[in-house]
């Protein structure tokens, strides 16, 4: 009897999550997917044509949006990681005892809201603030030219939005490294360039492939970064599914953009993961006794 | 000492490093004192270790040993002194300079890379050649018996198997000086005792210098040429495994290194001593001490024996005491024998026969003490006395010394 609950347990703790994703994610992709197929209009209703025309024209019409959206999250997220690395390293293994006031500046922009956070940008990047007098005066940028709605704009905000969720991933396998291991690399002959490569990246290999992961997915979908930081020549696939889904009102086309999208993330994250190594997910720990 | 082992030939290595003999590395430490914050560690250290010589510093947690080693090492770099190798100062060098490699107490093994790679690890980075690479490492992992595990991950291994990877992973570089950091500490009883065998096979077969930090004495014992017993920051007694057993120099090395069995005296004139409460015994070590200086006699457990109170005296030595406990040890009988208030004194009695062990006298009885002047030593107070803790018994575990700091 207690062997029959015991092993309904696991049921139990996955029930509620498992009810959750179907009521809230497999059924309405469901309704996505079928609707996708689908052609009509919002006053004359839609009706399901298996219309694959739809991925086939939305794909070939947007393929630059499609383009820059991986191109922008990908560049967001290689920032994120130039950036977040030495940062979580610093936090990690210098930190001492400002430790934990440090991750909390990490995480302290999202005490904001993201929407609020990125209007902030857009005021500090515009043509007439302090920051783009000074960039002016640097030299970095010309006089007559602009930060705001440039690519560079949209890609400094993806960064800047998603470097926490490089950074605490990267942190939390930085602060597992053992650092007996890097002193016994110093100990057998390697620099400190050799023990770095050799040593600490390796091994802290699983905090990048999930930082970078957690950075690119949602970076690829966003439209908030470039409908306040860029212009129209830095339309990303989400500008373009956002205004079919809620200005133009033209589903079908909105759904299969937005299931392309997925399936193009999937395939990207499958590649990468198989490129980076399962193990590097796994982690080091794949006891075997 | 020579090498005898028939090494695999050095090719292809471009001599980057230069020190790939193996069979010279001297090291000496002069006046080093290494400061954590105010916490002085390791204290004016004097230290000579020869070419070839298998070397122990043996002590009590935090007695400066581990900081030592890794000065040595290069992990550490000492406050004040110098620190040579083969007569070369290498104070301030990186531990990655230095021609010398560590096993570590926790192994250190990188997890990510199997037994091979961990073992390659060194000579990669001095860019041998890869034959060379392959050739050294298979020997080196045939010695420590592990090439049939050759492609398995550190975590797939035991802990005495983990232990051996990391002697190989050092040794395949042949270092001028191989440091061990209690090597051996986190492995069980039996385990140890085997490897300490080995160990001491390795060490005479390669020649090269062996630097071995551990706080158990009998392992000390039974592996060394010499023993360096140390207490905090400084060396109390450096000699060799005899003399520092059965001449200590200090209160504290008698008593860390076996159990201490010390008998309170003054120095009379001459070569006589008079023991507290007892006899004046004749030695020609009371010449060492000037007359009315306090001083220790050391008995070993083992050289002591009991008689009963009322036997008549003999020419030999002799105190009186009471009997406070009696433990069989299965091979030997312990016996506490209060001597004084402060005064008790531990008998070894070999157990020979089950009706003999019957015969002894048991607690609360008066007894005798009896030893050969020969068996008695004289030891002066350590200068700063903490000996009378009993500091022979420390956990194997609790080991992690001043470095953290």
């Amino acid at each position: 009897m207690t062997s029959l609950r015991q092993r309904l347990i696991p049921y139990w703790l996955l029930g509620p999550g498992l009810l959750w994703l179907l009521f809230f994610f497999v059924i309405p992709m469901y309704f996505m997917f079928e609707l996708s197929l689908k052609t009509g209009s919002l006053e004359t209703g839609y009706q399901l044509t298996w219309n694959w025309s739809n991925y086939a024209d939305s794909i070939s019409e947007y393929s630059t949006q499609f383009g820059r959206a991986f191109y922008y999250a990908g560049a967001a997220t290689v920032f994120s990681l130039l950036i977040g690395y030495p940062l979580a390293y610093a936090i990690a293994i210098k930190g001492g005892r400002w430790k934990n006031l440090m991750l909390f500046a990490v995480i302290a922009p999202f005490f904001t809201t993201y929407l609020i956070r990125t209007i902030a940008w857009k005021t500090i990047l515009d043509d007439s603030s302090i920051v783009v007098d000074a960039l002016k005066f640097l030299h970095i940028v010309p006089e007559d030219g602009r930060v705001l709605a440039t690519s560079g704009a949209v890609i400094a905000g993806l960064t800047y939005n998603f470097l926490p969720f490089m950074v605490l991933p990267l942190y939390a396998s930085l602060e597992r490294l053992d650092l007996r291991l890097v002193e016994a690399s110093k100990d057998l002959y390697a620099n400190s360039r050799a023990t770095f490569f050799k040593v600490t990246l390796p091994l802290t290999a699983p905090g990048i492939v999930a930082g970078t992961l957690l950075c690119f997915i949602p970076a690829a979908g966003d439209y908030v970064n470039s409908t306040f930081l860029g212009g129209t020549k830095q339309a990303m696939i989400g500008n373009v599914i956002q205004s079919k889904y809620l200005v133009i009102n033209d589903y079908p086309v909105a759904a299969a953009l937005s299931f392309t999208l997925l399936v193009l993330i999937m395939l990207l994250l499958m590649a990468y993961i198989k490129f980076a190594g399962t193990e590097s997910l796994m982690g080091e720990e794949d006891e075997v006794k | 000492m020579e090498s005898s082992l028939d090494l695999p030939p050095d090719e292809g290595d471009n001599g980057k490093t230069g020190h790939e003999s193996g069979a010279e590395g001297s090291v000496r430490l002069e006046g080093v004192t290494k400061k954590f914050g105010s916490f002085a560690a390791v204290k004016d250290m004097d230290l000579e270790i020869a070419n070839g010589e298998f070397f122990t510093m043996l002590g009590p947690s935090g007695c400066g040993k581990t900081t030592t080693l890794r000065m040595i090492a290069g992990f550490e770099q000492p406050t004040e002194g110098k620190v040579l190798i083969d007569d070369v100062d290498v104070a301030g060098q990186p531990a990655y300079k230095r021609p010398t490699n560590t096993v570590f107490q926790s192994y250190a093994l990188f997890p990510h890379m199997n037994l091979e790679e961990n073992v390659a690890f060194g000579l990669k980075r001095k860019k041998v050649g890869k034959s060379e690479i392959k050739k050294r490492v298979a020997y080196e992992l045939e010695r420590v018996g592990l090439s049939r595990e050759a492609k398995r991950k550190p975590a797939q291994l035991s802990g005495g198997q983990q232990q051996r990877v990391a002697l190989a992973r050092a040794l395949v570089n042949l270092p001028k000086v191989l440091l061990l950091d209690e090597p051996l500490g986190a492995l069980d009883l039996k385990l140890r005792k085997g490897l300490q065998v080995q160990l001491k096979n390795i060490q005479r077969d390669v020649g090269i210098t062996f630097v071995y930090v551990t706080h158990d004495q009998e392992e000390a014992l039974t592996m060394s040429d010499r023993i360096a017993v140390m207490d905090e920051g400084r060396i109390e007694q450096c000699g060799g495994p005899e003399e520092v057993y059965e001449r200590p120099a200090t209160t504290f090395v008698a008593g860390f290194i076996g159990v201490s069995n010390l008998l309170p005296a003054v120095a009379a004139s001459g070569s006589e001593i008079k023991i507290d409460g007892g006899p004046t015994v004749s030695t020609p070590e009371a010449a060492d001490f000037s007359a009315d200086e306090r001083c220790f006699a050391v008995v070993r457990p083992e050289k002591l024996t009991v008689s009963a109170a009322d036997e008549a005296p003999s020419d030999r030595p002799s105190v009186d005491g009471v009997v406070e406990s009696s433990l069989y040890l299965g091979t030997s009988t312990q016996m506490v024998v209060r001597v004084a208030d402060d005064v008790k004194m531990t008998v070894l009695i070999p157990n020979a026969s089950e009706a003999e062990r019957h015969q002894l006298p048991g607690g609360g009885s008066r007894v005798k003490l009896v030893w050969e002047p020969d068996h008695m030593h004289l030891t002066s107070e350590s200068p700063e006395e903490s000996a009378s803790a009993d500091t022979a018994d420390v956990s194997p575990d609790n080991e992690k010394e001043g470095a953290t700091a």
